[in-house]
């Protein structure tokens, strides 16, 4: 029903947070010993997280369900390849961190502002104003 | 909830750099602190930082794992008309290295920054979520 209704922006607008939840803990952990930098992968979190949801129906008690959770697929989670590997094994580089951490936000933005004209337009149909 | 969970680890972040900041505040406050004695001298405060869990094993921010004292001997300064000098005309200072410190606050400093940002942009965007469709 919401699929229908939002499409992708709906998915795209959690998985967005839960992108920006590993990006700021890259940048709180950036001091941290040891601390290895992490990234989603969004284009392959979001094919999981629609292969789960839309193609894969159990009408079984017995059928298997699929691996993809809804907090936002931690099987797209990959390590991040430092450019300079610091002497404390902290692999947080801030400015990379700090540039996708704005993109992610001005994404989830993006997802917002057409969530918000789908709300709008709706609310026009419902209204007829 | 997973949704505020970014504020808990941006909050997380900026507790401990400003325990690091602290311990920087502390250590250039006492830089010139003479003792009497080896025993008495101040030692240079350093926290150490660690991942912090949640009970998923999930990321959830930075926490504060010890602040150690430092293990460097202390200076020892001949200054026989000082009132603190022992038998031998001895003052003990404290092996604070003032750079490192003021080193150590810029990039504090700059953590805590960052993170503040963090904050304030999660938090712009989650009020425009909250007020979506009006």
């Amino acid at each position: 029903m919401s699929d229908a209704l939002f499409g992708i922006h709906a998915k795209a607008l959690s998985l967005g947070r839960a992108r920006m939840d590993v990006l700021a803990a890259n940048i709180a952990n950036a001091d941290t010993p040891q601390y290895l930098a992490k990234d989603l992968d969004f284009a392959q979190a979001l094919k999981t997280e629609f292969a789960s949801a839309s193609n894969l129906v159990t009408t079984s008690s017995q059928h298997l369900a699929l691996g993809g959770n809804a907090a936002g697929g931690s099987a797209a989670e990959v390590w991040r390849t430092p450019l300079q590997p610091s002497a404390d094994g902290n692999t947080v580089d801030v400015q990379i961190e700090q540039s996708q951490f704005a993109e992610a936000a001005l994404k989830y933005q993006a997802s917002l502002n057409f969530l918000d004209s789908r709300v709008r337009s709706l609310m026009t149909a419902i209204t007829g104003q | 909830m997973s949704t505020f969970r970014i504020f808990d680890i941006a909050g997380s972040a900026l507790s401990a750099q400003s325990v690091r900041l602290n311990a920087t505040a502390s250590n250039l406050a006492n830089a010139n602190n003479v003792a009497g004695s080896p025993e008495d001298v101040y030692r240079a405060r350093e926290p150490v930082f660690s991942v912090a869990t949640d009970a998923q094993g999930e990321v959830a921010g930075v926490r504060v794992m010890d602040v150690q004292t430092a293990t460097a001997e202390p200076q020892k300064l001949y200054q026989p008309g000082h009132p603190l000098a022992d038998g031998e005309g001895y003052v003990y200072a404290p092996s604070v290295n003032v750079v490192e410190e003021m080193v150590n606050m810029i990039s504090a400093q700059r953590s805590y920054q960052s993170n503040v940002e963090v904050f304030n942009t999660v938090k712009d965007l989650t009020m425009r979520t909250l007020t979506l469709g009006k």
